[in-house]
């Protein structure tokens, strides 16, 4: 059976919940007993990738070698989504007065379960807790050579959760799909079969630069060409095994 | 008021500084070399200012920038006055930067300059360390140049908003081995401190905890392992760190 830690109902401790088969394969309805708020079930910092989707990376084209970047990425780049962008599974995500648009960036996010220094990709497991939903929301933009904190700190610009699927729970973290609805509609669909860098050796690379705490969370990587919503829509991100996170922008 | 976050005798103290030195939260006075400095806040959302003095700006070969140039900083990478900061044996360029940190004291949401100094609790002193060498034009400048472990000493006294008359004149010193290698004043910041919180809080909710590291002045040499840094802010005192292997 697949167990997940959640935090809801208004509580502040986080609980332990069975899911309900064995062959969870994350639908809308799996969790719609669980009634009330949902929190985001994580205490850490939230850490980004860029460009860790080969289509990502591929869309960037020639501008990879000409200004301002002048050469593709060698070393992960990561950004921070901060404290106030958090919220949780069903939460608003409040849509800005000076935009109409935003972009949706579904991501797996690696919860990390013990203090990771330079970690090797061979270990790397044993440093991984499990796994979360995020949709790291963005005003879209089209530069990635400034951080772009304007456009991806909002408030509430980091939908997380419902819950943090144990790890157990997956075979292979590298071969999930990830499916973004707009209102129902199937707008997007992509696997980490395209990442990058896998997700142990997003690790090992993350690691060598920067510790990674217990309760950290590391995104794998934004799809290329994020859907678009606007005022009113619900989102939802279903990732296989792992779960669906649902909001609206209001 | 000075008040600085100390590990002593197995636990963990705010302590003030008073004429007699280092007093405890029970009185006892003790010494600066007698204790493990901590960061002296827990710092939330960090923010971090890239080329914010117009002297540095140029000496990096930058204009100035039209709206701040702002990147993030996560908690792995912060440590105490007196604390150790490793360099990369593959590091050429590894330079410090002195830097006004400005510490959110209430939520702060759309707030104009004119009232923005209300929302200040106080100041402390950051040594933004940078590591040249890893520089990548995504994201710029990126993590790995600049949340490393331990790479941003802070400290070592978080000095109340009400001691610091004008934030906006204090002069700005780091010195290696004693020797002055940079020289500043926040007067030259490009977006000083009431017009970062309100581009700041004008899209996104500050909260206290938050911090601002301001930027830093020209001035910025590479530095060797064993060198004694020493980053000093007028009225806030010196912050000392240590590079290692």
């Amino acid at each position: 059976m697949p167990y997940a830690k959640a935090v809801f109902g208004g509580a502040i401790q986080e609980s332990r919940i069975e899911l309900p088969s064995s062959n969870f394969k994350a639908t809308s309805d799996d969790h719609n007993d669980i009634e009330g708020f949902w929190n985001p079930p994580i205490t850490g910092t939230i850490y980004g990738t860029l460009l860790n989707y080969r289509g990502s990376l591929e869309d960037m084209g020639s501008a990879l070698h000409n200004d301002p970047y002048k050469s593709p990425p060698k070393a992960p780049v990561l950004y921070i989504k901060p404290r106030n962008t958090l919220v949780g599974h069903k939460g608003i995500i409040p849509i800005p007065e000076d935009t109409d648009e935003l972009a949706v960036g579904a991501s797996i996010g690696i919860v990390i379960s013990k203090k990771a220094t330079q970690i090797t990709q061979e270990n790397a497991e044993d440093y991984i807790e499990g796994y979360t939903i995020i949709n790291d929301i963005s005003i879209p933009h089209s530069s990635v050579f400034r951080p772009a904190i304007k456009e991806k700190a909002r408030n509430g610009f980091c939908p997380v959760g419902p819950w943090v699927m144990e790890k157990d729970a997956i075979d292979n973290i590298n071969d999930i799909e990830t499916k973004v609805f707009i209102n129902n509609d199937l707008k997007q669909q992509n696997t980490t079969k395209n990442l990058v860098r896998s997700v142990e050796e997003l690790l090992q690379d993350v690691t060598e630069f920067m510790t990674l705490n217990k309760g950290d969370i590391l995104m794998v990587g934004v799809s290329e060409n994020p859907p678009i919503a606007t005022k009113n829509d619900k989102v939802r991100i279903e990732v296989e095994n792992i779960g669906v996170l649902e909001n609206t922008i209001q | 008021m000075k008040t600085a976050r100390i590990a002593y005798q197995g636990d963990i103290h705010f302590a003030k500084s008073t004429k007699n030195g280092i007093e405890l939260e029970n009185g006892k006075a003790v010494g600066e070399e007698e204790v493990v400095w901590l960061p002296p806040i827990e710092p939330q959302t960090c923010f971090a200012l890239g080329l914010n003095y117009f002297d540095h700006a140029s000496e990096l070969s930058f204009e100035a920038p039209e709206e701040p140039l702002v990147f993030l900083k996560g908690p792995n990478t912060f440590i105490g006055h007196r604390g150790f900061t490793r360099r990369p044996a593959d590091v050429r360029n590894m330079h410090y930067e002195c830097e006004l940190a400005v510490v959110i004291g209430k939520q702060a949401e759309k707030v104009s300059k004119e009232n923005a100094l209300e929302y200040v609790s106080g100041y402390t002193i950051a040594n933004d360390y940078a590591f040249r060498d890893y520089l990548e034009n995504y994201y710029r400048p990126n993590l790995r140049v600049k949340n490393r472990d331990d790479s941003t000493p802070l400290g070592p006294w978080l000095v109340d908003v009400e001691d610091i008359a004008d934030p906006m004149d204090l002069s700005l010193r780091t010195y290696v081995n004693g020797e002055i290698v940079q020289e500043g004043s926040t007067k030259d910041m490009i977006f000083d401190i009431p017009s970062l919180i309100e581009y700041l809080s004008g899209f996104m909710t500050l909260s206290p905890g938050d911090i601002i590291l301001t930027g830093t002045p020209k001035g910025t040499i590479d530095t060797k392992v064993g060198d004694e840094v020493v980053t000093e802010i007028e009225g806030l005192g010196k912050l000392t760190n240590t590079i290692i292997a």
